[in-house]
């Protein structure tokens, strides 16, 4: 945000060239950082559009409280995913200067908002995993990673108590919203394996305690959602697939469009300020 | 100018949260540690919410303040290193946020320490007539840090200070 224009703008053509390809692990730091701050900044987005759009007042403010603290979040992982990299890159650059392939959040959190449902239905997938996630992070040997987690961590708390609480209510309330969360559920079953996918990046930050293994957090997630869904008169559909490469920077083609619009400010205006 | 850490730490009482303008940052708990240099001085600070917009405006207060008092070379970092919790508000703290017409927060022990209930039986007292009788609205408000209720007896809506 402070840095000349030029800076900015030179960086973002070098990122471009040289920028991380699908799967790197020469820093994986960096990479896990990213992803990180990736799902944070682009599920924070997606709830911003809610704004003025909830089905009432209170939940309009929620989802953009909600927004707010993912946001906060990516920001402070991405100032950090900046520092590991080394290259002279803040939180501003890395937000609104990368391209769709270097985004490395998971193809769930871009998905477009859909109904009411779907967004709660994501969003508790996603919180009940963040919750598993940020309390083992809590515990990294990455001291930084491991504050950043712990506060974190407090909000994932909170969101999850609100978006199990709906899912609760939506799933065994009336016959149209019954019907609208079993929907979005058999739409986005196949979206959460990517988070518990192991890779290279996690191998090489897992052995020095810097990351849990992923796939450790995929039981007690399967056992929370399992009895939430249980009670909330839903149905896991047998789908098996696992819709995957948000994380190698394959994403869907919401995502482009998405990022056109948060960046086009900074992008066209490099080096503005209020 | 050579001051000591006391008398910064007195002079950042002048420094208010913008969203709750009764509360000092030292008295909020954002304020972590004060390093007083031979000509300069680091005021270490924590985020109360990782979002919260309030944070960036008492940075540039903090360092205008020292200015004032003819600090000249001011410098505040973020830290990270224990997550910020209404525990550390002291209790005259508290008060002045219920005489403002903010519920203070509850202790931790008393509300959510560890688990992730569903539902919760939280008592949350009115500001205004002290009445215990009042119904949570949306645990979201105008603030991260916020929840909208109202009072069953006097009727009268007001913001809980939540206890994170």
């Amino acid at each position: 945000m402070t840095e000349p224009a030029s800076a900015s703008v030179t960086e973002h053509a070098g990122a471009r060239a040289a920028g991380p390809t699908a799967g790197d692990a020469s820093n994986p730091l960096f990479e896990f950082l990213c992803r990180m701050g990736d799902d944070r900044l682009i599920l924070g987005q997606r709830l911003a559009q809610w704004c003025g759009h909830a089905p009432i007042l209170e939940e309009d403010i929620a989802l953009t409280n909600f927004s707010l603290d993912f946001v906060g979040q990516a920001a402070a992982f991405l100032k950090l995913a900046g520092e590991a990299e080394g290259q002279g890159r803040d939180e501003d650059a890395l937000a609104f200067l990368r391209d769709e392939n270097a985004f490395r959040n998971a193809k769930l959190v871009e998905l477009p908002n859909g109904d009411f449902a779907f967004t709660l239905v994501r969003q508790y997938f996603f919180d009940a995993w963040d919750v598993l996630l940020l309390d083992a992070l809590s515990r990294s040997t990455h001291a930084t990673l491991a504050g950043i987690a712990a506060k974190a961590l407090k909000e994932a708390k909170y969101h999850v108590r609100h978006s199990a609480g709906w899912v609760l209510r939506l799933g065994d309330g009336t016959e149209e919203s019954h019907r609208r969360t079993q929907q979005a559920l058999n739409e986005l079953w196949s979206y959460t394996g990517e988070l518990f996918e192991s890779d290279e990046v996690e191998r090489a930050l897992a052995a020095d305690g810097v990351v849990p293994s992923f796939a450790s957090l995929r039981a007690p997630w399967e056992t929370a959602v399992r009895d939430l869904l249980a009670q909330a008169t839903l149905v896991i559909p047998d789908d098996a697939r696992v819709v995957t490469g948000g994380r190698r920077g394959r994403h869907t083609e919401y995502l482009g469009h998405m990022l056109a619009e948060m960046q086009i400010l900074p992008r066209s205006h490099p080096g503005a300020t209020w | 100018m050579v001051a000591t850490r006391e008398q910064v730490l007195d002079w950042l009482h002048e420094v208010k949260d913008p969203e709750v303008p009764v509360v000092s940052v030292v008295e909020l708990g954002v304020v972590r540690d004060v390093v007083v240099g031979p000509d300069s001085v680091r005021v270490d600070i924590t985020p109360t919410y990782s979002g919260c917009p309030a944070m960036r405006v008492m940075e540039d207060e903090i360092v205008a303040t020292l200015q004032q008092h003819g600090m000249t070379n001011v410098s505040v970092r973020t830290v990270f290193n224990e997550p910020w919790t209404t525990e550390w508000m002291t209790a005259a703290a508290r008060e002045k946020l219920r005489a403002y017409g903010i519920s203070p927060p509850l202790h931790l022990q008393d509300d959510h320490p560890t688990l992730v209930p569903l539902r919760r039986n939280v008592v949350i007292a009115c500001p205004f007539c002290g009445s215990h009788t009042t119904t949570l609205r949306s645990e979201f408000g105008s603030t991260a840090c916020k929840a909208i209720y109202t009072c069953n007896e006097c009727r009268q809506p007001f913001d809980y200070f939540k206890a994170i």
